[in-house]
């Protein structure tokens, strides 16, 4: 009897997002099923695995709004072969990012201390929460990363070719119908 | 016998006084373009229509055609070079295109499509640059502005009323409005000039119009940039 495949190893894990790549991820529907027979998931919030182990691939939804993206991402960096930054937020900081003109304190005072409506708790200052960066970076910014895969989110589809490209040692090429920034 | 040139190793004729672009776009052959309009004298400020020309690289909206040039456009050089230029207007902006209402009618993000831009490559230096919404018809978003210079051009020569204008140099280079205030509401700027309507991303934008066109009819979700010129070469040729 033939050897069981190896798998690969493929990790999962979402920084400055919305979930939305992850959502359009399992809008590959059935074809979950053909997928986890050539991989399987580590790191991910399909797993609630909470630590990267080493992995062959990994995808990176979500900008770096906080020190703690910046660490999981390094993490992800160190352990993952492959790195790729799924949609318009890794690549570009996305919608997180458009607070990037107005600085950070004016946010936060905002939002805590004078906006009229709101409760004006004060400024949140418990340890466990990250601390917030002055702006929000693409994650090319900060590691080497070795395919992007654009989209708001990207659709299934593109995810779906994406990996099978991949998968197939093939380099990944999005056509027209698939290539999208929105 | 009409003079010709070649493009890419494809016969190209041509009228004196012609650029190469202006040819080629004729023959139904794609050079990517972004502040070149057939409408308008050529600004040749962009570079994303630079060609080799007998060896050598120049801007083909600027270039006149000549008897006999060798020109090569679709090369992997020339194209990688254009993706760098693309990524560059990318980042020097701010260009989320989820939120914008050009998404999909953009000259800019269809150009970067048919380049495979699959990334900005470069540092992002999200300048802060505010909205000028005190027209009562359009605002005037210039966070997307490639200074294409199309607007100056448009209303300049057809409007007769100079509202815009590029004011300082290299990196610090802008878009500003011809007013005192410098805002768009104290000039005479009109929705029916051709100002208001040839702007090749989402900066100059009419009001209480949003996201009018669904996701997937939209001008460049129908065919990619480079084929609404392939068209028009099958339309006349067939
Ligand atoms: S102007 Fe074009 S490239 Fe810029 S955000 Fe709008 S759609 Fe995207
Ligand atoms: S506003 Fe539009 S048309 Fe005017 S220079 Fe900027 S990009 Fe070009
Ligand atoms: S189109 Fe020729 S330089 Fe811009």
């Amino acid at each position: 009897m033939a050897e069981p495949r190896k798998k690969l190893k493929l990790a999962t894990a979402t920084l400055a997002g919305c979930f939305g790549c992850h959502m359009s991820f399992l809008d590959i529907d059935e074809h979950l099923f053909e997928l986890v027979e050539w991989v399987e998931f580590d790191r991910s919030p399909f797993t609630d695995i909470k630590q990267v182990g080493a992995c062959d691939i990994g995808l990176i939804e979500g900008g770096l709004c906080n020190a703690e993206n910046v660490h999981v991402l390094r993490d992800f960096r160190k352990h993952c072969k492959i790195l790729v930054a799924v949609g318009a937020c890794a690549i570009n900081g996305g919608l997180p990012a458009q607070r990037n003109p107005i600085p950070l304190r004016a946010i936060l005072d905002e939002v805590y201390l004078t906006e009229p409506g709101l409760a004006h708790g004060g400024i949140p200052n418990d340890p466990e929460l990250p601390l917030p960066l002055n702006k929000v970076h693409p994650i090319h910014e900060v590691v080497k990363v070795d395919y992007f895969l654009p989209g708001c989110p990207p659709s299934g589809e593109a995810i779906w070719k994406f990996l099978t490209d991949l998968l197939a040692g093939r380099e990944p090429t999005l056509d027209h119908t698939l290539i999208h920034y929105d | 016998m009409s003079k010709t040139f070649t493009l890419d190793g494809k016969t190209i004729p041509f009228k004196d006084g012609q650029t190469i672009i202006q040819a080629a776009l004729e023959a139904g052959y794609y050079i990517p373009h972004l502040c070149y309009h057939p409408e308008f004298k050529p600004h040749g400020s962009c570079k994303l229509c630079t060609v080799k020309v007998n060896g050598r690289q120049t801007a083909s909206c600027t270039m006149l055609a000549a008897e006999g040039q060798v020109v090569e456009s679709e090369t992997p050089e020339l194209n990688e070079e254009r993706r760098a230029l693309t990524q560059m207007l990318f980042v020097e902006g701010n260009h989320f295109c989820p939120s914008c209402e050009k998404s999909g009618d953009c000259q800019l993000q269809a150009t970067a499509y048919h380049l495979g831009m699959m990334s900005t490559h470069y540092d992002h230096f999200f300048p802060n640059r505010p909205l000028d919404a005190s027209h009562p018809d359009f605002l005037l978003d210039f966070n997307r502005c490639i200074l294409c210079s199309l607007c100056v051009r448009a209303s300049r020569d057809v409007d007769g009323k100079n509202v815009f204008a590029l004011a300082g140099r290299g990196i610090k280079t802008r878009l500003i409005v011809n007013a005192k205030s410098g805002r768009l509401a104290d000039t005479d700027f009109a929705a029916t000039d051709k100002a208001a309507s040839v702007c090749p991303v989402g900066v100059i934008l009419p009001k209480r119009r949003g996201f009018a066109v669904p996701i997937g009819q939209r001008t460049f979700d129908k065919q990619p940039i480079d084929a609404y010129v392939d068209n028009r070469m099958v339309r006349e040729e067939g």
